[in-house]
């Protein structure tokens, strides 16, 4: 009897010691925790000291489409051209250095997607199960980007978008998606509340092409502008590649519309610009999509004067480290000059907001990489979800609900538009916001 | 009323479109009704013109409509050479065969022009000044281009009615064994048919770049509008094409005035079948 409450006096004991023993241990790890991340690196130096990590170089494959031909050429290839000088800045730097020793730098698959849906489906899988892309960026247009997200997500691979404003692809339950560029529905929000101070009485004519993305732009642009008290008297959509805007001049004219917003991308654009200029209509504002965004736009000579267009990013109004700093976001990546200075010694030629998108797509993954001091793309993929930084291009954040996952929310426009300069050449200024406006706008244009 | 109104604005434009359109279509035409070839290569001839256009005007400052001098016999000359090289050989094969070796010289025009010029879209910065009718707008490009169109189809009509040689494709076209028995060089006629049909398609697209902007792979809507045009007026019938492109050019101004744009090319190829189904030679017969 003695014996057995002697062992079981024993067992207890020990059993008690062994409570005791991982009882504190358990609730001492999390106050360990933040020491291992505030002290190591102090007290861990001389371990780096004494056996240096070894750097190991390892190569990371961006795939992406561009279309080399097909409606989408003249924006995907400046889009192109801004991605390209950042890998090559990054790789001619040293690529990034992990704290595992890895030496990050940055190889590039491509095709010509030719502007075609079909194609970039078939591209994009490519990439993935052929060329094995870690990580993938948009092809140019929110169109071929909707397709070319589908099979990014299907795969698990983390997609950069820029070039891709329309809102929906980022409402369908993708957990991998990013979004640059300010989204579709608010891309004339900035345009209304300027027009709003010039003229609060005015209807408004919307005529756009008939694509994913500018019907986003309206779908937010027609209830913000009838919320500021605008009559919305026409509203029509036109092909892709309509050539003849002359019925819908005659409808704009024939609405009693004032100002004009709508347009779609490149082609359409520069053809709906001209034509209403050769048939002197007589409008107080134009503001058309992307096309007046490009510097070749300025072809179109004097029918480009006083066009204006909403700008994901515009040279003169840059953003700033001391802007970063006052709003309390983390500021990264070069300034808008060095970027621009970079790119003009490389091409001859002013970089566009497409340009600049391209650009922020491989910084905004430089960057997350950098955070996740890994390439893993799941840990990747984690740091881009809590990511709020400012670059040259603009606020950096993604929305993490369900609803909307990877939707930007932190970027914003301004209003840019065709003028002459003292030397009565084009060029296109920045006319609103007030604040970083570099020139007063021009209106009523005729 | 508005509607009356809005389509009292668009009909001259279309009008004036129309011409054009059908200048494109009986190239189209010509070539079918004398040779039974469906030439897939129309597009890329119509772009290849519109570039003819640009580079006279933007490259050696002449003017667009004295550049359509050079760009026409150009045009004419790559269509006998296309004739040559890709069609001859399969001109007594099936169907078949002549749009496979169309379709060929189609993809390696887009392929080579891709490459040269790339898909950007050209502008020809060309303005003539436009006449006002009350609220109406002609166009001086329009107008000046509708006026060439129809010089170019009664040219063509004349030429085949008046001419040598017109005579000689209307034989052909009619029944080329008989005309060979008669002694008319059958080979060198319809190369000579295909060089006028790719004439006329170089011009057309000239003409068109004087007031819309083009890349290389413009002239592919242009080529389906002739499709539609040359059912329209009847296929080989090339005086019917212009009627059929007036047709579609009319359509075109007045449909966006009761629907939504985007609705004219579904009544355009809507009417395409119909015309099909219900009289396959077309609203002017087909060829004669």
């Amino acid at each position: 009897m003695k014996r057995s409450l002697l062992t079981l006096f024993a067992l207890l004991t020990v059993l008690g010691m062994l409570l005791a023993g991982c009882g504190p241990a358990a609730t001492e790890v999390p106050t360990e925790a933040p020491m291992a991340t505030e002290a190591p690196v102090a007290t861990e130096a001389p371990v780096v000291t004494e056996a240096p990590v070894v750097e190991v170089p390892v190569t990371v494959t961006i795939g992406f489409t561009s279309s080399i031909t097909g409606s989408q050429e003249v924006s995907s290839k400046r889009q192109v051209n801004g991605f390209t000088l950042w890998m090559n800045q990054v790789n001619e730097a040293g690529g990034i250095h992990l704290s595992d020793g890895k030496v990050v730098t940055f190889a590039s698959q491509t095709y010509d997607d030719e502007s075609n849906k079909e194609r970039v489906q078939q591209l994009y899988t490519t990439l993935i199960t052929e060329d094995h892309a870690d990580f993938l960026i948009s092809p140019y247009s929110s169109g071929l980007t909707a397709a070319a997200a589908i099979i990014a997500e299907q795969n698990g691979k983390v997609m950069i978008t820029t070039g891709a404003a329309n809102d929906d692809t980022y409402k369908q339950g993708y957990t991998h998606v990013y979004q640059l560029y300010t989204p579709g529905s608010l891309y004339l929000k900035s345009t209304i509340d300027m027009i709003k101070s010039f003229n609060p009485a005015a209807k408004i004519a919307v005529v756009h092409e008939a694509e994913s993305f500018t019907q986003s732009v309206v779908d937010g642009l027609i209830p913000y502008a009838e919320s500021q008290g605008f009559e919305i008297v026409l509203q029509e959509s036109y092909a892709s590649d309509t050539a003849d805007f002359g019925p819908l001049i005659n409808k704009i004219v024939d609405s009693g519309a004032n100002v004009l917003l709508g347009g779609g991308h490149y082609p359409d654009g520069s053809t709906f610009a001209r034509q209403i200029s050769e048939r002197n209509v007589s409008l107080e504002y134009i503001a058309l999509l992307v096309a007046p965004a490009d510097s070749k736009f300025s072809e179109l000579g004097d029918a480009a004067l006083g066009v204006g267009t909403s700008s994901q990013w515009e040279l003169s109004a840059t953003h700033t480290e001391l802007e970063a700093n006052n709003l309390g976001i983390e500021w990264y990546g070069p300034s808008g000059a060095d970027f621009a200075t970079a790119y003009e010694a490389k091409t001859g030629d002013k970089p566009t907001y497409h340009v600049a998108g391209g650009y922020t797509a491989g910084l905004v993954l430089q960057k997350a990489i950098e955070m996740a001091d890994s390439i893993d793309p799941e840990a990747v993929n984690s740091v881009l979800e809590t990511m709020n930084i400012m670059t040259f291009f603009g606020g950096t954040q993604f929305d993490t609900s369900a609803e909307a996952h990877g939707l930007q929310i932190n970027h914003e426009m301004v209003v840019a538009q065709w003028q002459k300069n003292a030397a009565g050449e084009l060029a296109r200024v920045v006319i609103w916001p007030a604040d970083v406006a570099t020139s007063a706008p021009l209106y009523p244009i005729r | 009323m508005q509607q009356i109104n809005l389509l009292l604005l668009s009909l001259p434009d279309g009008i004036l479109l129309g011409f054009v359109y059908g200048l494109a279509a009986m190239g189209l035409t010509l070539i079918w009704g004398v040779m039974n070839v469906i030439n897939l290569s129309h597009g890329p001839i119509i772009a290849l013109g519109m570039f003819g256009t640009f580079f006279i005007f933007s490259r050696l400052g002449l003017n667009p409509y004295v550049g359509l001098i050079p760009v026409a016999i150009i045009g004419l000359l790559l269509g006998i050479l296309i004739y040559i090289m890709a069609v001859h050989r399969i001109i007594n094969a099936p169907h078949l065969s002549s749009l496979l070796a169309t379709f060929a010289v189609n993809m390696i025009i887009i392929g080579l022009s891709t490459a040269a010029l790339t898909t950007s879209p050209y502008n020809v910065d060309f303005s003539l000044s436009s006449i006002q009718l009350g609220k109406i707008t002609l166009l001086g490009t329009r107008l000046a281009a509708a006026l060439v169109a129809i010089l170019f189809a009664g040219g063509l009509y004349l030429f085949l009615y008046k001419t040598r040689p017109g005579k000689f494709i209307r034989a052909v076209a009619n029944n080329r064994a008989a005309a060979e028995l008669m002694g008319i060089p059958s080979t060198k006629i319809l190369a000579l048919s295909f060089g006028l049909g790719t004439m006329l398609a170089s011009v057309s697209g000239a003409l068109i770049a004087t007031f819309f902007p083009f890349n290389i792979l413009s002239g592919g809507s242009y080529e389906l509008k002739s499709f539609v045009i040359g059912v329209l007026g009847g296929l080989g019938n090339p005086i019917g094409a212009l009627f059929g492109g007036l047709i579609l050019g009319v359509l075109e101004g007045i449909i966006p005035a009761f629907l939504e744009a985007s609705w004219v090319p579904v009544i355009e190829f809507g009417l395409f079948v119909v015309i099909i189904l219900v009289r396959p030679t077309g609203l002017f017969g087909a060829k004669k």
